[in-house]
């Protein structure tokens, strides 16, 4: 289980996250919605270890997290999906080594890079292309397919589809919920989309507040 | 129905001849002048610096040659002096003349020109690559050793540097080994601040925080994220770093403290050539000061290509 409770984040003079709360079960989706602003990319941040909140506790599957970015050795649990897939490469990386990259750093096989890429609808001849030779679109594919590299077993999307076309959009969420469905992982599906929201986690939906700056 | 037509009609025709007469100022600036002025522009943007890049990359080429085969086929014997063709001006015989001890200029230039070169490029490599290290450091690391770095930048940066390369040059024998320690010393800050704001700025990018979540360690984002999208930063820092390390190390020939008084050096033959200035030979110093003079502005007009082409807006127009 993937659980944070109470947690602040200041930035500053400016709190931007105030007690936030949210637990995310292993095999169950989770939304949360809010308007824009509202704390929800930092909570992820959070969740995803990569930001030390300035209070408040994360628990992962029974632990206590106490270690944040480089020094949290459990951190390849939580795969974290960008909203904007331009700034989350390397614009020097081709396609096929954004998604080896995890894979690389980890010494897994990188046979598997190929396998996600074909999974998740990647053509061999957009294997070999930079960033800026590609879509939003598949470069958001690459960009999950990263993210399921080292099998986490928390799944967090932060406005993964806002950018993207419809059909594009229902493809990756279909490609998760395989994934969920094979792996028993939990998702966390950030948005402010409340309709996709309501559909993707089945009415299973937070919704965190706007914080007026203090 | 011909009433209303009547006020209709003229009103085309006024409408015609306000835009006729207004226009008339503007009409040669319609058509064919904006073909004109984007020629110009077109030329001004592309042009212009592509005919002074090839100009310094020949420039550069020819004196590069030079440095390299005029050795392989004329010796130079530092210590040989000719007494009897002392002072001659430029002639077939010694195009560049003679100085006042009767030695051949343009093969001293060369040689001169051979060091400027090799201790200008060796200490603007030592220089980026601890300004490099440093910078990479204390952006990198951040916090207490990104504050305790940068006050040493500071510190280095608050001295005169010519000074304070003086200091460090007299320190040792001269050779050129000091000049390039000298040089070193005082000018890795540049390089140092321009690798940390560039490691801050790509410390906070999403991809960073993706390769941490995917497990990368720190050493594994410097080597590759960091590294790689800075290595045009350090290319440019290092090929603006070539002329000055010239200048500085002319300078300091030129003040009795580079290269030891009997080698050539472009800084000694200025050195010794303000000598016979007076006695009317232009000559011995002239052709020095051009030899700095032409290399430094031709990698500058280079390094000044790179900066263009490194930034990607300009690099894009540049491919299109």
């Amino acid at each position: 289980m993937l659980e944070a409770a109470d947690i602040t984040v200041t930035f500053g003079r400016h709190r931007v996250l105030d007690r936030a709360a949210i637990t995310v079960r292993p095999g169950e989706v989770v939304g949360l919605a809010g308007p824009s602003g509202c704390g929800k990319s930092t909570l992820t941040r959070v969740l995803a270890l990569l930001l030390r909140p300035s209070g408040g506790r994360v628990v992962l599957d029974g632990q206590p997290v106490h270690r944040w970015r480089h020094r949290a050795p459990r951190r390849t649990a939580i795969g974290l999906v960008f909203q904007q897939p331009r700034l989350a490469v390397d614009p020097r990386f081709t396609l096929i080594e954004v998604i080896a990259e995890p894979l690389r750093a980890n010494r897994r096989p990188l046979a598997r890079a190929h396998e996600l890429a074909e999974e998740l609808g990647l053509t061999p001849e957009l294997h070999s292309r930079r960033p800026h030779e590609v879509s939003d679109g598949q470069l958001q594919r690459a960009c999950v397919a990263r993210a399921l590299a080292l099998e986490p077993r928390y799944l967090i999307c932060d406005e993964m589809t806002t950018m993207l076309d419809a059909s594009t959009q229902a493809h990756l969420v279909a490609r998760i919920e395989a994934y969920r469905a094979r792996t028993g992982a939990g998702v966390l599906a950030v948005s402010h989309d409340l309709e996709l929201l309501e559909r993707w986690s089945g009415g299973n939906v937070r919704e965190l507040a706007h914080r007026y700056p203090a | 129905m011909a009433a209303p037509e009547t006020p209709k009609t003229p009103k085309p025709t006024e409408a015609t001849e306000t835009t006729g007469t207004a226009g008339t100022p503007e009409t040669p600036e319609t058509p064919e002048t904006r073909w004109q002025a984007r020629a110009e522009v077109s030329g001004r943007a592309a042009g212009r610096p592509a005919r002074r890049r090839l100009l310094a990359l020949g420039t550069l080429a020819v004196l590069v040659t030079a440095v390299l085969l005029v050795p392989l086929f004329a010796q130079l014997d530092q210590q040989l002096v000719d007494l009897r063709s002392a002072g001659r001006p430029p002639s077939w015989a010694h195009p560049f003349g003679t100085d006042e001890v009767g030695r051949d200029v343009l093969l001293r230039s060369i040689y001169g020109l051979r060091v400027s070169l090799l201790v200008g490029l060796t200490a603007a490599l030592v220089s980026v690559v601890i300004g490099g290290l440093v910078g990479l450091l204390a952006g990198a690391a951040g916090g207490v050793v990104d504050r305790l770095l940068m006050r040493i930048v500071d510190g280095f940066n608050s001295l005169p540097h010519l000074l304070f390369g003086i200091f460090i040059v007299a320190l040792f024998a001269p050779s050129a080994t000091a000049v390039v320690v000298s040089v070193a010393v005082t000018h890795w800050t540049t390089a140092a601040r321009i690798v940390r704001s560039e490691v801050l700025s790509l410390r906070g990018r999403p991809f960073v925080d993706a390769a941490i979540s995917g497990g990368s360690s720190r050493a594994r984002i410097v080597h590759r994220h960091f590294l790689p999208n800075l290595a045009p930063h350090l290319l440019l820092a290092t090929v603006l770093m070539v002329p000055h390390a010239i200048w500085h190390e002319t300078a300091l020939s030129f003040l009795g403290l580079g290269l030891p008084a009997h080698l050539a050096s472009l800084g000694n033959m200025i050195n010794d050539g303000q000598r016979s200035l007076l006695a009317g030979d232009w000559w011995s110093s002239l052709f020095p000061g051009l030899l700095i003079l032409l290399p430094t502005l031709a990698i500058s007009a280079l390094a000044q290509h790179l900066r263009d082409r490194s930034n990607p807006r300009h690099r894009s127009e540049l491919t299109l």
